[in-house]
């Protein structure tokens, strides 16, 4: 028995501004598998580790939001090509967080590698979807262009720990907002994993932000926060309690909400459409005078 | 300033408007007294006298409206878009041939000169209503997928600052996507939308499909709360916005909050002063600069600072203040008693802080609401008359030296609705505007407004959008 290689375990720790801090507070809490088999000690984070995550994401606001789209797009393929590299690991952790056979769970983790490429796409064509040029009954040239909103805390939903997961961040990013990430609570490892993806795919630190604890511990100064500009509830879905209270404190800088949908277990398989990207796009509309050659102009 | 001169006066005749003695809320096509017979006056804020007595509604009149609303809802949502953007074409045309008339109730109203009503209120009105009805068969082609539904009632409360315009911003979307309408005026201009109500009389609109409710913020709150509205549409101020955004947690109600703002101009130093200067005007002193995306907030860049100050100063000397009915008047009277004690409050606190005030040199007349133009000079980002919004005829002006410096003061501030940019150079007009946090940006112009357009702030100036295409999504199930 001596001969038989144990295995390394890994200290799941949180993504933080590029980097993989413990949480401040020094807590952890037991993470199980379906059937209550001990999987890992993830970080407890607490109201300060919130805090810090959304001081990363505001610094890395600028930097996300002003890259090409073509640029942030040849990132999120990057992340779907790190995924696809990856895939073992992750049908492990999701067949272990979801109590699935390992068929199943390879299934979701195609699924989420699809939705980054899927997302990468649209990076440099939302803009010419849901902006475009007003013809103003006037001289002017006049312009809408979608911008991000800023920094978006989003809830991850609880049961779909990685194509669920993947299905709330990527489309905050894709159009150039940054995130902080509040992973499913009872299975927050395929999320603290993916934030190895990520510092491995040209993602700019502080782009996304991955916290592991208490949805509603995280999520409450979060909402309340002034420097967050939106905030997605899908990880409420199964506490409307909770979600109100969220949605009450949001209120008091005007951030936008998106609010769980009504169905809890959701299919994340289904093509999403735009609605996730539009959530957190403000539109900018610029006007300036066309002028006028004079009166002879051009008919040609 | 001396002027050459006289003015002699130039008054719209009143004659082309009958006001009532007294109205009624609009119920399901048919104007009622309030339920517990509450009624209040509103008055010419130009003269202080009063107009008419029009119907206080309580909760029971908003209840009564919001089912007259729910019940019309099945059949107007079923009529093919074709029909129904008939209706809205009539309404447009009707507005267009009663305008004179609607423009002078409106100056009666509000206090906002002829010019304005005449010349940007009434023509943008009837505009509203001709853009949207165009879109009440063709909403399958604005980008929300086939056969787009409606939400149903929606409730919608406005402020009084463009009471007939902002009217036309929420109903005309609304019914062109298939919603019906409880809409409340505000408090001190309720007139233009009764008058409104007897447009949809004469253009055959179903009953219930508009109701007006004419009241105070305890109407508007309980049809915010109502179980049955769907859709909430707000403009007015950030406090009462966000006390909606509180009211709504929770329920599956949609909402559009269009609150208020803060917004820059910023003046470079490569700017047509002359053009610049009459962007400035335009920017504050358009409707009292009782406009929640006024340019309230100068920053002129340090090196013209003196230049644009001295050609500014002189040309608000020249602005003529009085008579809203006046053809020549250029600033008229302030809405309210109230609001012009907050102004006169709000521009107290900028003299205490330690800014330089400076008022046009202007003859107030005795009897109605008053504010002169004026500015601040040597204001700093704390002072509170370049924080807070004042919603009245009053410039705060700052300086910077780089473009940075302006975008950075430009964007410190709660609001993000507005913006203005005078270079003659188009890369900076690029470069800026594209780091400006503010949903409308005027370069070398400001205060323009357009049906197509859409219209709407970031951050706490509110969230979604009015006009154009992007409008239609408010109102719809997407």
């Amino acid at each position: 028995m001596s001969d038989e290689r144990r295995r390394v375990f890994k200290t799941y720790k949180l993504y933080v501004g590029g980097k993989f801090p413990r949480s401040e507070s020094g807590r952890v809490y037991e993470v199980t598998d379906s059937k209550g088999k001990w999987l890992a000690n993830a970080p407890q984070s607490s109201r300060k580790d919130a805090r810090d995550a959304v001081v990363a994401a505001r610094k890395a606001f600028g930097g996300w939001s002003g890259a090409t789209a073509y640029n942030r797009g040849q990132v999120l393929y990057r992340v779907a090509e790190m995924l696809e590299g990856r895939r073992e690991q992750f049908v492990r952790e999701v067949a272990d967080a979801e109590g699935l056979s390992k068929a199943r769970a390879a299934a979701l983790v195609d699924a989420a590698v699809d939705r980054w490429v899927w997302y990468a796409g649209w990076t440099d064509k939302i803009g010419q979807v849901v902006g475009g040029a007003n013809p103003v009954a006037g001289p002017f040239f006049n312009l809408s262009t979608p911008e991000p909103t800023g920094v978006v805390t989003v809830l991850a939903p609880q049961d779909s720990s990685f194509l669920g997961l993947v299905s709330v961040v990527a489309p905050v990013i894709a159009t150039g907002n940054t995130a902080v990430v509040i992973a499913s609570a009872d299975a927050p490892l395929p999320a603290l994993s993916l934030g190895e993806v990520l510092a491995t795919s040209d993602l700019p630190g502080g782009v996304v932000n991955i916290l592991s604890g208490r949805t509603a511990e995280l999520a409450a100064p979060l909402a309340s926060h002034q420097d967050v500009n939106a905030i997605d509830l899908t990880g409420a879905a199964g506490d409307p309690a909770l979600a109100k209270e969220l949605e009450v404190a949001a209120a008091d800088n005007l951030k936008r909400v998106l609010r769980p949908q009504a169905v809890d277990g959701a299919d994340w398989s289904a093509e999403p459409g735009t609605r996730r990207l539009t959530a957190f796009l403000e539109t900018k509309t610029v006007w300036h005078p066309t002028g006028a050659l004079g009166a002879s102009g051009s008919s040609y | 300033m001396a002027s050459a001169f006289d003015y002699a006066p130039a008054p719209e005749s009143r004659s082309v408007v009958d006001i009532a003695p007294s109205y009624g809320l609009f119920i399901d096509g048919e104007f009622t007294d309030a339920a517990d017979g509450k009624v209040f006056k509103t008055v010419s804020p130009s003269t202080e006298e009063v107009l008419s007595e029009v119907a206080r509604a309580g909760t029971e009149d908003v209840d009564r409206a919001v089912k007259a609303a729910r019940r019309a809802f099945e059949k107007w949502s079923a009529l093919p878009g074709s029909e129904r953007a008939k209706y809205l074409f009539r309404i447009a045309r009707i507005i267009q041939e009663r305008s004179r008339e609607l423009a002078v109730l409106e100056t009666l109203d509000n206090g906002k000169p002829i010019k304005e009503t005449r010349d940007a209120d009434l023509p943008l009105v009837a505009a509203h209503f001709f853009y949207y009805a165009g879109w009440a068969d063709k909403l399958d082609h604005a980008g929300y997928g086939q056969n787009p539904r409606p939400l149903g009632v929606a409730g919608q409360v406005i402020p009084w600052n463009f009471p007939l315009l902002m009217l036309a911003w929420k109903i005309a979307p609304a019914l062109a996507t298939g919603n019906t309408v409880v809409l409340k005026p505000a408090e001190t201009t309720p007139l233009s939308a009764l008058f409104f109500a007897d447009i949809c009389r004469q253009a055959g609109l179903p009953k219930g499909v508009v109701n007006i409710l004419t009241g105070y913020g305890d109407a508007g709150a309980a049809l915010v709360e109502h179980p049955d509205v769907d859709k909430v549409a707000f403009t007015g101020s950030t406090a009462v916005g966000k006390a909606i955004a509180r009211q709504i947690a929770g329920t599956d109600k949609k909402a559009t909050l269009e609150l208020g703002g803060k917004g820059a101009n910023i003046v470079f130093d490569d700017a047509p002063v002359d053009q610049a200067v009459e962007g400035i005007v335009t920017g504050i002193f358009f409707n009292q600069g009782q406009v929640c995306c006024a340019g309230s907030r100068l920053l002129v860049q340090e090196s013209v600072h003196d230049e644009v100050l001295h050609s500014l100063k002189r040309r608000l000397s020249t602005l003529r203040l009085g008579d809203p009915l006046d053809k020549n008047t250029d600033i008229g009277a302030i809405n309210s008693a109230e609001q012009l004690s907050r102004i006169s409050a709000l521009v107290e606190t900028g003299e205490a802080e330690g800014a330089e005030r400076w008022s046009a040199p202007c003859e107030l007349p005795s009897a109605g609401y008053w504010f002169a133009p004026t500015l601040f000079t040597g204001v700093t980002q704390a002072h509170a008359v370049a924080r807070d919004e004042i919603f009245g005829p009053v410039l705060s002006v700052l300086t910077f030296r780089t473009p940075d410096e302006a975008v950075a003061k430009a964007n410190n501030s709660q609001y993000g609705l507005s913006a203005g940019i005078w270079t003659e150079k188009g890369s900076r007009i690029l470069a800026v505007a594209n780091k400006l946090r503010a949903g409308v940006i005027w370069a070398n112009t400001f205060n323009k407004f357009d049906p197509t357009s859409p219209f709407g702030g970031y951050k706490e100036s509110g969230f979604g959008r009015e006009g154009g295409r992007h409008g239609l999504e408010a109102y719809l199930d997407v």
